[in-house]
């Protein structure tokens, strides 16, 4: 079954924490990767650039406008995600319970279910 | 003899060979590398020299040369860091069935169900990881990392090998071909409803199980149940990829001769002396095929039989079914109370499947109102696409 695992960020959390706290989250991360590749969970993962990097697109009678910005205007944005393939959804929470974030008050990690997946993996 | 029987013969023959060496030299990864190297030396030489007399033993016995070879090398390697020497001599092993004793390794506990079936089908079925992987749509690097980790435990698990040929270990093995099966027949999620290589191989590696434990009624039964569902699979969806239900397909378009093959192994299977739960669903896929139409269908046994069936293995999903046969023989308000003993059960609380049942239940009884909405919140449940669309296009016949 494949999973993905939403990070959802909130950038005025993540500035609030200390040196030290965001070593770890990055250590947290990393360990996580590491783990999930060893035990052939792991399909691919990434994280996004900043959501004022946006851009929202929208065609109108045939034009296309590029509007700088994230779609929806909130506090939290998506930062990235994993997408793993597991036993079951008590796996994917399981991992997702281990991503660092899910400790700090603030962040989001969001476990849906993929319904459909096409294209090249490797 | 031609290049193809060869092929089909080294088939065959690869995993016998390949369990032969692991429970004489345990080493999965080394067995199945020198394993490969005598099939490709085979596959090279007698399509022109012709097959040896006995290809099982030239096999093993190439295939014993170069892991032979490959421990002097680590033994000379290891002497020269620890000068200690090992003289033993490998154990001469009884002649025992190989291929069985491999698939009871591939399905050993200690592996999850995931790490079992892609462990099958590569050192049993003969898969490549990149097939394995392309059929599970995952990244080969995901597959090989998941099969590496499965040998490992494997091999930690070390030459435990003379495995006692239990029931239970028999079950699991039935169970990781019916998990195969099942991802062939019904992708778990995705937009394609088959894939079809998958319900192939299962049923190919079933058929070996079967052909030596011909008198186990369950190898028996599953192959039987894996046969009688795959007839249907031409009538099953439509050419855009719908789903059609039982009821609702043509039933010309079933695969005869897979039936009449399914239905004889069926009747056999129950003539053994204890009943299991293949056997049962191999009983009830007989009872469906044989109706011509789905208004012939002999609701009574096949009501019987899921009542069997959950004495023997209670299970929602078994009382689900039940709940539908029970609605053909005494009306739908029947199978709407036996659904109602399912809501406590957690398992079942809002899943999809007790919902579209539902929802088919009231809309025969009258109710299309009701029927409509849970419908639409079957179709939020589940994760196939293909019947997400088949919920939705209920739905959208019924007034709301």
């Amino acid at each position: 079954m494949k999973f993905i695992i939403n990070l959802h960020i909130n950038p005025a959390v993540l500035e609030s924490l200390t040196d030290e706290e965001k070593e770890a989250i990055g250590d947290g991360h990393g360990k996580f990767m590491e783990a999930l590749k060893e035990s052939g969970e792991l399909i691919t993962t990434l994280a996004l650039v900043d959501p004022s990097q946006a851009a929202v697109v929208t065609v109108r009678n045939g034009q296309t406008v590029a509007t700088d910005g994230p779609f929806v205007e909130a506090k939290e944005h998506l930062g990235g995600f994993y997408l793993v393939d597991v036993e079951s959804r008590e796996r994917a929470v399981e991992l997702a319970a281990q991503i660092p974030d899910a400790a700090i008050d603030g962040l989001g990690v969001e476990v849906r279910q993929v319904m459909f997946f096409a294209g090249d993996l490797d | 003899m031609p290049t193809s029987a060869v092929e089909d013969l080294l088939r065959e023959l690869t995993p016998q060979v390949l369990g032969a060496l692991v429970r004489r030299y345990g080493q999965f990864d080394g067995c199945e590398d020198a394993v490969q190297e005598a099939v490709l030396a085979a596959a090279l030489q007698w399509p022109s020299e012709g097959v040896p007399g006995n290809p099982r033993g030239w096999l093993i016995t190439v295939a014993s040369r170069r892991i032979i070879d490959q421990m002097r090398s680590d033994h000379a390697r290891r002497q020269r860091e620890s000068a200690l020497i090992d003289t033993t001599e490998p154990p001469e092993v009884p002649d025992t069935d190989d291929t069985l004793d491999l698939l009871f390794l591939c399905c050993h506990p200690t592996l999850t169900p995931a790490s079992q079936i892609a462990l099958t089908l590569r050192a049993v079925g003969g898969l490549t990881t990149t097939e394995i992987a392309r059929a599970f749509l995952v990244p080969e690097a995901t597959m090989a990392a998941r099969i590496s980790r499965a040998k490992q435990r494997i091999n930690a698990v070390g030459r435990t090998f003379v495995l006692p040929r239990g029931t239970e270990r028999l079950e699991a093995v039935l169970h990781v071909l019916y998990l195969i099966f099942n991802e062939g027949y019904t992708a778990s999620s995705g937009a394609e409803v088959h894939r079809t290589d998958l319900a192939r191989e299962a049923i190919r590696l079933t058929r070996m199980v079967h052909a030596r434990l011909p008198d186990d009624s369950e190898v028996t039964g599953l192959l039987a149940l894996m046969l009688l569902t795959d007839a249907r699979r031409p009538a099953r969806t439509t050419p855009t990829g719908d789903l059609i239900p039982l009821a609702d397909q043509d039933r010309t378009r079933w695969d005869r001769r897979l039936i009449g093959e399914g239905t004889e192994l069926a009747k056999t299977s129950l003539g053994g002396p204890a009943l299991g739960p293949y056997q049962l669903q191999a009983a009830i896929a007989a009872t469906h095929a044989d109706a011509a139409e789905a208004t012939d269908t002999d609701w009574r046994q096949v009501h019987a039989l899921y009542l069997i069936l959950e004495r023997i293995a209670p299970n929602p999903m078994v009382t689900l079914n039940r709940a539908i046969a029970l609605a053909e023989l005494d009306g739908p308000a029947a199978g709407l109370s036996l659904l109602a003993t399912l809501d406590a059960d957690e398992r079942m609380a809002g899943h999809y499947r007790l919902l579209s049942v539902r929802a088919h239940l009231l809309e025969k009884s009258g109710d299309p109102a009701a029927a409509h909405g849970l419908y639409l919140r079957a179709a939020r449940g589940t994760a196939s696409l293909a019947e997400q669309r088949y919920l939705q296009a209920r739905a959208s016949r019924l007034p709301h």
